[in-house]
């Protein structure tokens, strides 16, 4: 009966799951959504804790108040351009309590299943424990090499680390840890091997993501979130439990198509990001650089062409956010509003650093989410457009991602700014993006060049407009 | 007695949870694909948030546990989920609110 109960509340928490995916499809329902994820996790927690009988509940209580200690203050105090490195902090978190959880299920599991004999349901289980144990441990530390190098701390450098025999060294790793579980599934007798797959799986992570690079993190990010999802669904397989299933499925395949739609925007495959090491091939190719003239104008002359405009376009990028210049656009877009200017902005795929960054970032200062234009939405309409300021990005707004054949960047989707009848170019000095290479935009005969700080010419530029 | 919440695996139910991955990887696909691009962000923090069920495994393998070394772990492992499960909604819900369209300022007057 109370087995019967317990399977009617988890149903209902999946299909939760579920709506609290659904509602994330418009801006509308999407708070609705996170409430219909909380009472799922909230109906999963209370149908398992009537069923399991708890030894130390003191403890467990315990263990729960330190997890609210460190997650709310997070939650409330981080700054919005943090929020990647705490989503590479929870993918962390994440896959090691499913890692720890099965690595305590495997030596809960081993002495009874070796006493008893193993039978083929017990070896299929050790397998996917050990899969998700892998999984797991190598999401963990790939997770907080990712929060490093998202942090820009000095000692993990951001660029792709590369050595020789990397590839066979992981190769090594990666396949000794499968190795090590299919010998234990085989005879799980000898449990002192399971150390050594930990020990690699906790090796592989770190040299999976030391090797990818720093613009590659939103990919990266996805693929962590990814794992982390299976790993839950490699402990629902083990424990029989459905919930687990469906919600680390659900977690799964949502970390897929977001990796998917990254290496789209950036036109990379997915074994490349893996593997790769872009950064080497393109600064290669930046070597040639000779002096070229370009014009260069100064804020009163940007505000002139800015006042003249009946639509504007702010092409931002993460050097905005490096810059704190999100308040700075805002205000200009709301002086040129104010005289009747049709203000958008196009974002990018990856003009932030993770996933629908940047939305996150601009609706941080304040700009309503009806002006962000996704780059097929406004690519189209940019001819008609008198004048577009490109902020703190300089990469997906390069046309020879669409016409230079021997450019690194060249078939990466691009925001088509060079098409508009003016672009104001804010940039801080004239040396080349994160794929180093230049950028034909700053020659262009339409272009004016706005050298500095971004916040200050934004704000300058500002001032100048309430004068025209 | 009560039920084992283990439960007793047999291959119907390895079949079953394959079958039940299988449909929840369609739909989560299907789900994902429909999401609005402006909300990837906080969909991120949401499923982040989604993945600390990882707290119900802790929790069965609690029951009724006697080793020492596996209670320890279990318990570091509710620590993780409860600190991203708090986190993960309560953040996603801040990004969320900062959501808003254009002040509907002219329509008053």
């Amino acid at each position: 009966m109370i087995h019967d109960v317990r399977l009617g509340m988890y149903a209902v928490a999946a299909i939760l799951f579920a709506l609290s995916l659904k509602g994330m499809s418009e801006v509308r329902t999407s708070r609705l959504g996170n409430w219909a994820g909380i009472a799922g996790m909230a109906l999963g927690v209370i149908a398992t804790l009537v069923a399991v009988h708890l030894r130390h509940i003191d403890w467990v209580a315990g263990a729960v108040i330190v997890g609210v200690a460190l997650g709310v203050p997070m939650a409330l105090r981080m700054p919005m351009t943090a929020v990647p490195q705490r989503t590479a902090f929870s993918h962390a978190f994440g896959a090691l309590a499913a890692a720890l959880v099965g690595t305590g299920e495997f030596y809960d599991r081993v002495p009874e299943i070796a006493a008893h004999g193993a039978t083929i349901q017990d070896r299929f289980a050790i397998l996917v424990l050990c899969a998700e144990v892998i999984l797991g441990y190598l999401t963990a530390t790939g997770s907080i090499v990712a929060l490093l190098k998202l942090q820009e701390v000095k000692w993990v450098p951001s660029s792709p680390v590369i050595f020789p025999g990397r590839h066979a060294l992981s190769a090594l790793l990666i396949g000794g840890a499968f190795a090590i579980a299919i010998a234990l599934a085989i005879d799980p007798t000898q449990p002192y091997l399971f150390p050594i797959l930990i020990g690699a799986a906790l090796i592989f992570g770190v040299l999976l993501v030391l090797a990818i690079g720093g613009a590659d993190m939103p990919t990266v990010i996805a693929i962590l979130n990814s794992y982390a999802g299976l790993s839950a669904v490699g402990l629902g397989f083990v424990l029989n439990n459905k919930l687990l299933i469906v919600a680390g499925a659900l977690d799964g395949t949502s970390g897929l198509v977001l990796a998917v739609l990254m290496c789209q925007a950036m036109n990379r495959s997915f074994t490349n990001v893996l593997f790769g090491g872009f950064g080497a091939t393109a600064t290669a190719a930046a070597g040639k650089k000779e002096e070229r003239p370009y014009r260069s104008g100064a804020a009163d002359e940007a505000a002139f062409l800015l006042s003249n405009a009946s639509k504007v376009v702010f092409a931002p990028g993460y050097g905005l956010a490096v810059a704190q210049a999100q308040h700075a656009v805002r205000e200009v877009a709301e002086e040129l509003k104010k005289r009747g200017v049709d203000v958008k902005y196009a974002i990018h795929p990856v003009a932030g650093r993770m996933p629908g960054h940047m939305n996150v970032l601009l609706a941080d200062a304040n700009v309503p989410y009806d002006e962000l234009l996704e780059m097929e939405e406004i690519n189209p309409i940019f001819p008609e457009v008198d004048v577009v300021v490109v902020v703190g990005a300089n990469d997906v707004v390069n046309p020879a991602a669409r016409t230079d054949k021997t450019s690194p960047l060249y078939g990466m989707p691009m925001l088509d700014v060079d098409r508009a009848k003016n672009v104001i170019f804010l940039k801080r000095s004239m040396a080349t993006g994160f794929a180093g290479v230049d950028n034909e935009l700053f020659y262009q005969s339409s272009t004016m060049m706005l050298l500095g700080d971004a916040k200050k010419s934004l704000l300058h530029v500002r001032e100048a407009l309430k004068q025209v | 007695m009560p039920p084992d919440p283990h439960g007793v695996m047999t291959t119907h139910d390895i079949l079953m949870n394959l079958l039940v991955f299988a449909l929840s990887s369609f739909l989560g696909l299907e789900l994902i694909r429909h999401v609005s691009r402006l909300l990837h962000t906080p969909l991120m923090s949401l499923t982040n948030a989604l993945s600390s069920i990882a707290v119900i495994a802790a929790f069965i393998v609690l029951d009724d546990q006697q080793n020492d070394f596996v209670t320890v772990l279990a318990l570091i492992a509710i620590a993780c989920s409860a600190t991203n499960a708090i986190g993960g909604f309560m953040i996603t819900d801040r990004i969320l609110r900062m959501f808003k369209k254009d002040k509907p300022a002219k329509e008053a007057s």
